[in-house]
């Protein structure tokens, strides 16, 4: 099986991959069931970007369910435990923010992912939508849903300088304009919401980096453990 | 653009009534998802295919029914592909299929906006039951990708609607 590991499909495809398998934990254990749906929802239609994008890369099953650890080149962020509920929608806050204005550039070249980019960011808009609304409400809400939302916010905030290192093979994509406009979108929902934007490094060696490079974080290997057990025990399984 | 043969037409439009597996009130010409039927060898048939959602699980129900609807139809061999571009959009949803989702108690989506993304909530949605327009949004996300829940406040029912993409 020929494998094309230096397509910026890869990595984009295990963002994708790895934040639909973390949503997906919140079946069955969601605050309320209209979110059990929306969570579900938005799990599905990143499983979608992430079954072409790493259809592009090689063979889907093969990247999802028998690569090791180093070899997954997704953010650190989105590997990231679900946490409690506030964690949840930082971790959502952040990387839909980031997703849309990528797949928004990307989506206006004529590259290899530009068909993907197109269709795909409208569902990203309303991911970003729903994380806009609950970092209102939990920010605006009550003594501790504003605690709890913004200490989600803070602890997640390490993971947020990795989003804007250049990626291999998407040269034409202006990092350092994306994490303005991404820096200007966080603050005004953060102050609309009553919250803080975090201080503290988002980036340097004694940070978040590594991901796009094969180096995780701690919980990576436990998700990568269940999500891949049923494949490599049960070769070939269909249902 | 190549004009298409009378078979051709005939074979879109086969497979264009073929129901949608989640909305079968609604066939795949009426949802907009078919992109185009060409014949690739005398008898070998391609149809192109578009998603709703890129996680749609209803597009492999949808690629075997055209097959079997093309096959019965005494094709031998029919490929559908799955094209990406130009992106689905709720405006490829024909006046019927409007009219039928309706019909089927799910509010139908509104026209999109030039710039893309989510329109602005504040333009009114019809209850499908009683025609109220005074409806709430519940949650963003509903049974499936493509809609949202919605209740009545005249009917006090909920409802779908076929959210905008």
């Amino acid at each position: 099986m020929t494998q094309r590991t230096a397509t910026p499909a890869l990595p984009l495809g295990d963002d994708a991959l790895i934040l639909s398998h973390r949503l997906g934990e919140w079946a069955g254990n969601a605050p309320v069931l209209e979110e059990e749906v929306a969570l579900a929802n938005i799990a599905l239609d990143l499983l979608g970007q992430a079954r072409v994008l790493l259809s592009l890369a090689g063979d889907e099953d093969e990247l999802a369910y028998l690569r090791e650890e180093r070899q997954f080149r997704n953010l650190q962020l989105v590997e990231q435990p679900n946490g409690d509920f506030a964690h949840t929608i930082a971790r959502q806050l952040y990387f839909s923010t980031y997703q849309e204005l990528l797949y928004a550039h990307l989506a206006t070249g004529d590259g290899e992912l530009a068909p993907l980019a197109a269709k795909a960011v409208k569902e990203v808009a309303y991911h970003r939508d729903h994380a806009e609304q609950w970092t209102l409400r939990l920010g605006d809400g009550t003594d501790e849903s504003h605690t709890r939302m913004q200490r989600a916010l803070d602890a997640l905030w390490r993971f947020t300088g990795e989003l804007f290192e250049p990626v291999e093979g998407l040269d034409t994509v202006p990092w350092p304009a994306l994490y303005d406009r991404w820096t200007a979108r966080i603050t005004a929902i953060l102050e609309r919401a009553t919250l803080s934007v975090p201080e503290g490094p988002q980036r340097g060696a004694w940070t978040a980096g590594g991901g796009r490079q094969g180096l995780h974080t701690e919980p990576f290997g436990r998700l990568l453990a269940e999500m891949q057990h049923l494949h490599r025990s049960h070769p070939g399984a269909t249902w | 653009m190549v004009t298409p043969t009378a078979l051709e037409a005939e074979l879109l439009a086969l497979a264009g009534s073929v129901p949608d597996p989640e909305l079968p009130v609604l066939t795949l010409a009426e949802l907009g998802v078919l992109r185009g039927v060409r014949l690739t060898a005398p008898d070998r048939v391609e149809v192109r295919l578009t998603p709703t959602y890129t996680g749609c699980p209803a597009i492999e129900a949808m690629s075997a029914d055209i097959e079997r609807v093309l096959h019965d139809h005494g094709i031998p061999e029919v490929e559908v592909r799955t094209v990406l571009s130009p992106p689905w959009t709720t405006d490829a949803i024909t006046d019927e299929g409007r009219r039928k989702l309706t019909e089927f108690g799910i509010a139908p989506p509104r026209p999109t906006a030039p710039a893309g993304g989510p329109v602005a909530v504040d333009l009114t949605i019809r209850c499908p039951h009683c025609g109220s327009t005074d409806t709430t949004l519940l949650s963003r996300f509903s049974s499936t990708a493509c809609k949202a829940l919605r209740r009545c406040e005249s009917c006090r029912e909920p409802f779908d609607h076929f959210k905008e993409l």
